[in-house]
């Protein structure tokens, strides 16, 4: 199915069009209150994104470091050149641990990899404990947003999957308030946060210095999954480095408030190896596993910008194509303008089904983008690639040439749109197509008269 | 606001390919505005499209080729005026960007500091509306997408229409989002432009206007023809039109 077609089926879907209505007054409202209240959103959104850059032009070095103090520091550091070898990795772990239930943080290179659905595979009883995921997962759905991976839902919709998977609960419970239900997912999650081998979280920094992971969530649930199970699996991919807690300060500054419009995230937690013998929690085993999945290859094209994104998401909730048709029609991991800009570069065969025509160069995305990346001039790359390897409708294409022809050569322009005119205003029914009426032109084109 | 002495006399005027072919009263509305405020305008009869089509619907060679023809037809002008934001924004932010250096980044850069989009140019002369009383109506803006983010045109637009008494003009809910024009995406994907362009008009018209007035005639044309389809009661007019004191159309 084409971008097209599956961007027709969402608008079509009254249920996921009421969910989506909530997107502007909720996200875009709420991150512009805040960066209007903080005087230092420019200057701090200069500063990360310079320091990413910088650690991204020198990136071996600081991933060096950071798996040097990462292990003096008892955790062990795994490199995955792509999705295959990571969930390899991640599935050796657990066996070798004798694991078999596994409770999950949220994380998108884990969706990216696709690594839930390994594990179950496997053998393993995985349960996301993300309230978002969590409802997904009982879907079998993808996430449709990458922080609010249920945004596509409605309460209702949620209530009556509860209903169906917790099936031990009594059926007439009061589900009418979204307190109910998280209190519902919170007693089921708790047993499995109790019983859970092993637990796997994302990152959003690693921070070289100390050879420390980052993570923030809002419910908590990350540090239940990295504190009570003996055994803790970090995923990241490897842009998330920063060089020091400096740096991931201004990430997390400028995370929430693009992401959410909090100052901060509810729970900022950072990991730094295995339990020492004077503490009272954490993992005893720890390992950090770096998925690389085509980004390298990325450094030194335009495309590097990409590796700078802190998937704060604030890019779908801006994008009119985002609002209008929800993350699934993009149908892949990453939606919306990263999705756009990102999900081509890592893999090219995504130009081809039409997603980086989902994109009306606003620039809306990089007007808001934390992290300065110039969203619509790396789609804009992707067309140009698109063109060139012959992608997209014959009509279209031929349509192109067509102008690209008349454009050189003025006399004949003059001439076509001389008669485009007279055929609009001669034959109105012409001017009627796909929902659309043009106005017939008020007489010849402008260049024509202007020469009397 | 400039003094005399550092205001060009004789401009140049890239009337683009929507409205010379489309909407050629508001080009028209364009060269009598800054004739009556003492320019002398010239036309290029070389002239056709700046390229966007191509730049943004993926054809990048065709796009460079016409930037080149503009830089070009453009090299001895003192200033050089585009009736609409997203063709200003094309000048004055892409054309570098096609321009690798060591081909024309030079030429580029020279056009690109001296284009301004129509109502940026009006308000840095400080020109003054040929219509001095407005009676035509209710009337809304709206802003295209690149004369938000690339053309300083918004500011300028309000500031210029501000000095005609009697219109006052109004604020459309979620401005600063896109109307779904786009381009060669109205084509692409038409059914999600034609989404958008509803949601558009929904908050355009939720104000109460008669009259929606903006400075990108692509933006327009998408809208109107959306309008006319649905037999809307809400009429089209370019800022060009409506401060020469022309009648809605
Ligand atoms: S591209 Fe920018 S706005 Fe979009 S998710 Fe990444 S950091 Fe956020």
């Amino acid at each position: 199915m084409s971008f097209r077609a599956r961007s027709r089926a969402a608008l079509a879907d009254a249920a996921l069009q009421k969910a989506l209505a909530n997107v502007p007054p909720g996200f875009v409202a709420k991150r512009a209150r805040a960066v209007a209240a903080w005087a230092d959103f420019e200057s701090v959104r200069k500063t990360a994104a310079a320091h990413k850059r910088a650690v991204l032009a020198d990136l071996e070095t600081h991933l060096a470091r950071f798996t040097e103090r990462a292990e003096a520091a008892g955790a062990r550091v795994h490199r995955a050149a792509n999705a295959g070898r990571a969930r390899a990795v991640i599935t050796g772990i657990l066996r070798r641990a004798g694991a078999r239930a596994v409770v999950k943080g949220k994380s998108m290179v884990s969706e990216e990899i696709d690594l839930t659905a390994a594990l179950e595979e496997a053998g393993f009883a995985v349960t996301e404990t993300d309230l978002g995921e969590y409802i997904i997962q009982l879907r079998h759905e993808r996430p449709s947003h990458i922080i609010a991976p249920a945004v596509h839902l409605s309460r209702e919709q949620i209530a009556a999957d509860f209903l169906n998977a917790h099936d031990d609960l009594p059926p007439d419970r009061d589900m009418a308030d979204n307190a109910a239900l998280v209190e519902e997912a919170r007693a089921v999650l708790r047993q499995r946060f109790c019983a859970a081998d092993a637990g796997i979280i994302g990152a959003n920094a690693l921070i070289a210095e100390t050879g420390t992971t980052m993570l923030v969530t809002n419910e908590g649930n990350g540090d239940l999954c990295a504190n009570l199970p003996r055994l803790l699996i970090v995923i990241a991919s490897i842009e998330k480095l920063v060089v020091d807690f400096a740096g991931a300060a201004n990430l997390i500054r400028l995370l929430a408030r693009s992401a959410t419009g909090q100052e901060i995230s509810v729970y900022t937690s950072f990991f730094t190896g295995v339990r020492r013998d004077d503490e009272a929690g954490g993992p005893e085993e720890m390992h950090i596993v770096l998925l690389d999945n085509g980004r390298r290859a990325l450094l030194g094209t335009p495309f590097s910008d990409m590796l700078a994104c802190i998937r704060c998401g604030a890019c779908l909730n801006h994008c009119p194509v985002f609002q209008a048709v929800g993350g699934h029609a993009y149908g892949d991991v990453y939606p919306g303008p990263m999705g756009l800009a990102l999900q081509p570069a890592l893999k090219p065969a995504a130009l081809e089904d039409g997603i980086i025509e989902g994109c009306t160069m606003c620039g809306r995305c990089a007007e808001v983008c934390p992290m300065l990346i110039p969203l619509p001039d790396l789609i804009r790359q992707h067309r140009f690639r698109a063109h060139e390897k012959g992608y997209g409708a014959r009509a279209v294409r031929g349509g192109l040439r067509l102008w690209a022809w008349l454009a050189a050569r003025p006399a004949a322009y003059r001439l076509a749109t001389r008669l485009g005119g007279w055929l609009l205003r001669r034959f109105p029914m012409l001017a009627r197509a796909r929902g659309r009426k043009l106005p017939a032109p008020a007489g010849a084109p402008f260049m024509v008269r202007r020469r009397s | 606001m400039s003094s005399r002495l550092d205001t060009p006399r004789r401009v140049g005027l890239l009337v683009t390919c929507l409205m010379d072919a489309m909407r050629p009263a508001a080009a028209f509305a364009t060269v009598r505005l800054l004739e009556a405020a003492g320019f002398t305008v010239d036309v290029p009869r070389a002239q056709t499209c700046c390229g966007q089509p191509g730049y943004n619907g993926a054809d990048e060679q065709t796009a460079r080729a016409l930037a080149r023809r503009v830089m070009e037809m453009f090299a001895d002008h003192e200033a050089v005026i585009v009736p609409s934001g997203s063709c200003a924004g094309m000048l004055i932010h892409h054309y570098p960007k096609l321009c690798a250096p060591g081909t024309a980044e030079h030429a580029a850069a020279a056009l690109a500091a001296k284009t301004s989009e129509l109502c940026a140019f009006l308000h840095r002369h400080d020109v003054q509306p040929l219509e001095k009383r407005w009676r035509g109506g209710k009337v809304v803006w709206h802003d295209s997408c690149a004369s938000l983010r690339e053309s300083s045109t918004a500011e300028a637009a309000r500031a210029v229409l501000g000095k005609i008494d009697g219109l006052d003009l109004m604020e459309a809910a979620e401005a600063e989002s896109c109307c779904g024009f786009g381009g060669l995406f109205a084509v692409k994907l038409p059914e999600l432009s034609l989404e958008l362009a509803d949601r558009k008009i929904a908050a355009l018209m939720a104000t109460g206007a008669d009259i929606v007035c903006g400075p990108d005639p692509g933006c327009l044309l998408h809208l109107e023809s959306r309008i006319r389809a649905r037999d809307l009661p809400l009429r089209v007019m370019h800022v060009a039109e409506l401060l020469a004191g022309e009648a809605p159309s």
